[in-house]
């Protein structure tokens, strides 16, 4: 039973992670209409950034903080390549994401090298009911939480938050009002980078960062955005949850090796199971 | 005010409006009538900066809101979050300035705004329009699909805030006998060129216009 409630625990952590990279893509999907593809480089590039700065002696805090605006910097840069230009359709802008991708492996290959890098995170570990859990598991879940919590604030309840979600619901009429539809696709990117750096110093200290993680990061974290329709936050965040444990499960129990395909196979079912339940390509295109 | 001087909008080697030249004085309410295709809502989005021009020149007075063709509301958003987003440019963010302006509003501003019927979706466009505080109006089909009780009400209103308000008006329709109630004067567009221009009462009598517009009833 504890080791149940281990895996669970260790699952749910594994699952903000996810879910965070995953907010990341349905912000920026939410105002822009565009699949990131990058999505998963802004955590790596977060997670490499923290290895160093604390290697160079930065305290902590410094260098987490630090290494989320260097996503979030990513974030914007990325933007300006995919939507910068106006009138590039979705679906360029989602080529231009999966090149910038690509860019940021020769860059993060030329800069921290290949082999993979770790960073420490809060020592320790504490037992809930039986079930010992890492503090890092505990420090992934809160901050987790804060951030989600503070984005439904942020979309549901600020004018600016209105205002972006505008640009996704109709960028004509958001245009019409006088809403300067690029800007705001820049902000989303950069929010988009922010979440994804959030994930990548906080995954760094549980599991070593390399220049190619960003691929299982985006396959779990798409899988998880798509459960949630590519718009919803919430619906996201039960989707990335029910992954990682699903995938801890599968590892706690023996299978570790099949993590991926988990996610895959979770993946296709939520796909075939929205398709049948409402028209996505068309509603995607208004 | 609205003073547009041989105005040229292309789309790649198309041109959707060829030398236009048209006049709006302050506190007027002037009719645009034209056919499907004839550049009506590129001369509105182009008024609206949202369309470059190629060349000509294009002179507002004053903040101008655009009604576009459509509605082309937020359909997720509530009617007060349509309304609010229409101050952007304002910085008018409470809705109970559209209120006062169109009561009917106060009574759907918790409603999804994609689920009203379209005279109601027709008057949240007016009112997000009316949010942005503006001295130019421009109105892209304000008929087009709604019942003539619902176009009569909404009629009633535009004619309200311009008689009353000094709202300079660009009434952009297919619906001639509309037009012609409630401006003095009109242009007509056909294939991206003024054709036409006058006062009301005399384009009604004219039977090119008549013929097009008012179905030959009054020739």
């Amino acid at each position: 039973m504890s080791a149940f409630l281990t895996y669970l625990l260790n699952g749910l952590a594994v699952g903000c992670a996810i879910a965070l990279i995953a907010g990341g893509l349905v912000v920026i999907h939410r105002v822009t209409g565009v699949v990131n593809f990058a999505q998963g480089t802004f955590a790596v590039v977060a997670g490499l950034c923290v290895s160093s700065l604390l290697g160079l002696g930065l305290p902590h805090g410094v260098s987490e903080v630090a290494a989320v605006l260097v996503a979030a910097l990513a974030g914007l840069l990325t933007g300006l390549a995919a939507v910068g230009r106006r009138g590039t359709t979705p679906l360029s802008s989602l080529i231009v994401t999966l090149g910038v991708g690509v860019l940021a492996y020769a860059v993060e290959i030329v800069l921290w090298g290949d082999q993979p890098r770790s960073a420490p995170g809060l020592a320790g570990a504490v037992t809930l009911a039986g079930a010992r859990i890492q503090t890092q598991h505990l420090l992934v879940i809160g901050v987790t939480a804060a951030v989600f919590a503070l984005l439904a604030l942020f979309f549901g309840r600020t004018y600016l938050g209105k205002a972006l979600t505008a640009c996704a619901s109709n960028p004509y009429a958001a245009r019409v009002v006088g809403i300067d539809t690029r800007l705001m696709g820049l902000l989303a990117f950069a929010l988009g980078g922010l979440l994804g750096g959030i994930a990548g110093v906080l995954v760094t200290p549980l599991r070593p960062i390399s220049f190619d993680t960003d691929v299982t990061l985006i396959v779990n974290a798409f899988a998880a955005a798509v459960f949630g329709a590519l718009t919803r936050p919430v619906v996201t965040l039960a989707g990335a949850l029910l992954l990682g444990v699903a995938e801890t499960m599968a590892a706690g129990y023996g299978y570790g090796s099949h993590q991926l395909e988990v996610a895959l196979g979770l993946m296709i079912v939520v796909m075939i199971v929205q398709a049948g339940r409402r028209p996505a390509i068309s509603q995607e295109q208004t | 005010m609205i003073g547009v001087r041989d105005l040229v909008v292309s789309y790649g080697t198309a041109t959707a409006l060829d030398h236009v030249t048209l006049t709006v004085e302050a506190g007027e309410m002037v009719a645009l009538l034209g056919p499907n295709g004839a550049g009506k809502s590129t001369l509105a989005n182009t008024l609206a900066g949202l369309l470059t021009p190629a060349s000509g020149t294009v002179e507002i007075g004053g903040r101008l809101a655009l009604i576009p063709e459509g509605r082309q509301l937020f359909p997720d958003m509530s009617v007060a979050d349509n309304l609010a987003l229409g101050g952007w440019r304002s910085g008018e963010r409470d809705p109970s300035y559209a209120y006062d302006l169109l009561p009917r509003l106060a009574e759907l501003s918790r409603r999804r705004a994609g689920v009203l019927s379209g005279g109601e979706q027709q008057m949240v466009a007016f009112g997000r329009a009316l949010m942005s505080r503006p001295a130019v109006l421009v109105v892209d089909e304000l008929s087009l699909g709604l019942a003539p009780n619902v176009t009569a009400d909404l009629a009633g209103h535009l004619a309200g805030l311009n008689r009353e308000r000094g709202l300079t008006v660009l009434l952009i329709e297919q619906n001639a006998r509309l037009a012609f109630d409630l401006c003095r004067r009109a242009y007509v567009l056909e294939s991206g060129r003024v054709v036409t221009e006058g006062e009301c009462a005399e384009l009604a009598g004219d039977p090119r216009v008549a013929g097009a517009y008012l179905g030959g009833a009054i020739t």
